[in-house]
């Protein structure tokens, strides 16, 4: 049921902007208010001094130069901090834009992870065959733009290795995930690239459970959590811009740490 | 010849009064102010979305309406904050001013003046020399503005400025130096509203010079 669920590229940015005009609006009325309120604030900024959607195109393009920014700041060979096993956060908190029994059941016989865009090899992948992929294990910090943080341990393939293995094409600008909670997300390719950057199937040595996004998460040490897209169902490598769901409404799109 | 206004001195007179603030340091003094206060109110939005406090902070004191508008507000108005920052205490250092207005700071001289001047003994009629308490308060703020710079890129980037992150402990750690960094510039701004407020003239020199 979720497999066929996957946003089919051409419409997700219709879907997106539909989602986001319908689900952001109370949100947004009370940015805009604030923005306005603070008109005499504005004129730092060189905006129109009461016009809020102007306000949020400026902020809009100032969060586009922060993307480019720390795509500058970002060290392809720095890697995020690792930590010993007692330095794992237990319980891990669970966090979505819906609540734990909202997280998707995937059934493992049925799942195909799909490949597309510009790749080599798009033909489909089942668990048993991600599962025979070399892997290896880090212990590393989640941090959330919410503020809080946890250190968890997650094991799966190399990113850059399935990258190599479906003969991408790593000169792309971006790898969009598109996910079975009818979550989306995309990043740059030099973090896809990074070494720490993760598929990823287990969690603290078990399979990755629902909660933590079964059957497969990314996990991006270098990147706020919400870049961490979990029930990846499908894998685009392309050089269109997508965003994201949270990007759509506001949260920077690079979020790099 | 009638006597001359405060505000209508004539040009030989107003050239004796001497220069208080330098225009660098006016045009910065002003443009922190109003980077600080938009750092602090979308800064306490952020906060509440993970309060450090046991509350969270009103909404009247808040900017962005919500976690998103909050940090695009927070990241905008930090490249104000460190551009204008940045000159303005690189200037401080460099001109000697800081030397000059600030030092020698001493806590038992402060509190001496502190009592002065809640029972209205203290004077502020050079206002070029401030007192031991102004002393104190200007630099500890500076200080604190530093601070919560520093630990601002420590949780902003703990991977690629991962030293400076560790300098002050952990990510944990440096958000709550930088919310107690925020709370410490929150709080002398109060006390410098009011005191700009109770001494006029002090806010005139910040803005015309003298």
């Amino acid at each position: 049921m979720f497999g066929k669920s996957r946003a089919p590229h051409k419409d997700t940015g219709v879907i997106l902007r539909e989602t986001a005009g319908r689900l952001d609006m109370p949100a947004r009325r009370v940015f805009l208010r604030n923005a306005i309120g603070l008109g005499s604030l504005t004129f730092l900024t060189g905006c129109d001094v009461v016009d809020g959607f102007s306000a949020e195109r400026m902020l809009q393009s100032v969060s586009d130069f922060n993307d480019r920014v720390q795509a500058l700041l970002f060290d392809p060979n720095k890697l995020a901090p690792e930590y010993p096993e007692s330095a794992i956060t237990r319980p891990f908190p669970f966090n979505a834009f819906y609540s734990e029994d909202k997280a998707p059941v995937i059934d493992p016989g049925d799942f195909h992870l799909d490949v597309t865009g510009l790749a080599e090899t798009k033909k489909p992948w089942t668990l048993e065959e991600l599962y025979a992929l070399p892997r290896f294990t880090q212990i590393t910090r989640h941090i959330c733009i919410e503020g809080w943080s946890a250190i968890g341990k997650w094991t799966g393939v190399r990113f850059s290795d399935f990258l190599t293995r479906i003969g991408a094409d790593t000169s792309a600008k971006y790898v969009t995930f598109r996910c079975d909670d009818n979550y989306i997300t995309s990043i740059d390719m030099p973090t896809a690239l990074h070494p720490q950057t993760q598929l990823t199937f287990w969690f603290d040595d078990q399979l990755l459970p629902r909660k933590y996004g079964f059957p497969m998460k990314l996990r991006i040490p270098t990147k706020l959590g919400f870049k961490n897209p979990k029930h990846i169902g499908e894998i685009e490598i392309g050089n269109e811009f997508n965003g994201g769901y949270w990007e759509t409404y506001g949260y920077n799109w690079f979020s790099g740490l | 010849m009638s006597m001359p206004s405060v505000v209508l001195l004539p040009p030989h007179a107003n050239a004796r009064q001497p220069l208080i603030h330098p225009l660098i340091v006016r045009i910065t003094h002003w443009i922190n102010a109003v980077a600080i206060i938009v750092m602090i109110m979308s800064g306490l939005e952020i906060h509440n979305a993970y309060p450090t406090l046991p509350f969270k902070a009103p909404r009247m004191l808040t900017l962005g309406g919500w976690l998103g508008g909050a940090t695009q507000w927070h990241f905008a108005a930090m490249w104000v904050l460190m551009t204008s920052g940045l000159t303005y205490v690189t200037y401080g250092f460099i001109s000697g001013r800081f030397k000059r207005k600030l030092l020698p700071i001493s806590l038992s001289e402060a509190a001496a003046d502190a009592r002065a001047a809640l029972s209205g003994r203290l004077s502020h009629d050079d206002l070029s020399i401030y007192n031991a308490v102004q002393r104190l308060l200007y630099s500890g703020v500076i200080l604190a503005g530093i601070v919560a710079v520093l630990t601002g890129l420590a949780i902003w980037k703990p991977v690629q400025l991962q030293t400076l992150t560790l300098f002050f402990g952990d990510f944990g750690r440096a958000r709550i130096i930088h919310f107690l960094a925020m709370c410490a510039i929150f709080l002398f701004l109060a006390l410098h509203v009011v005191m700009a407020l109770a001494v006029p003239k002090s806010l005139r020199a910040m803005i015309r010079g003298r």
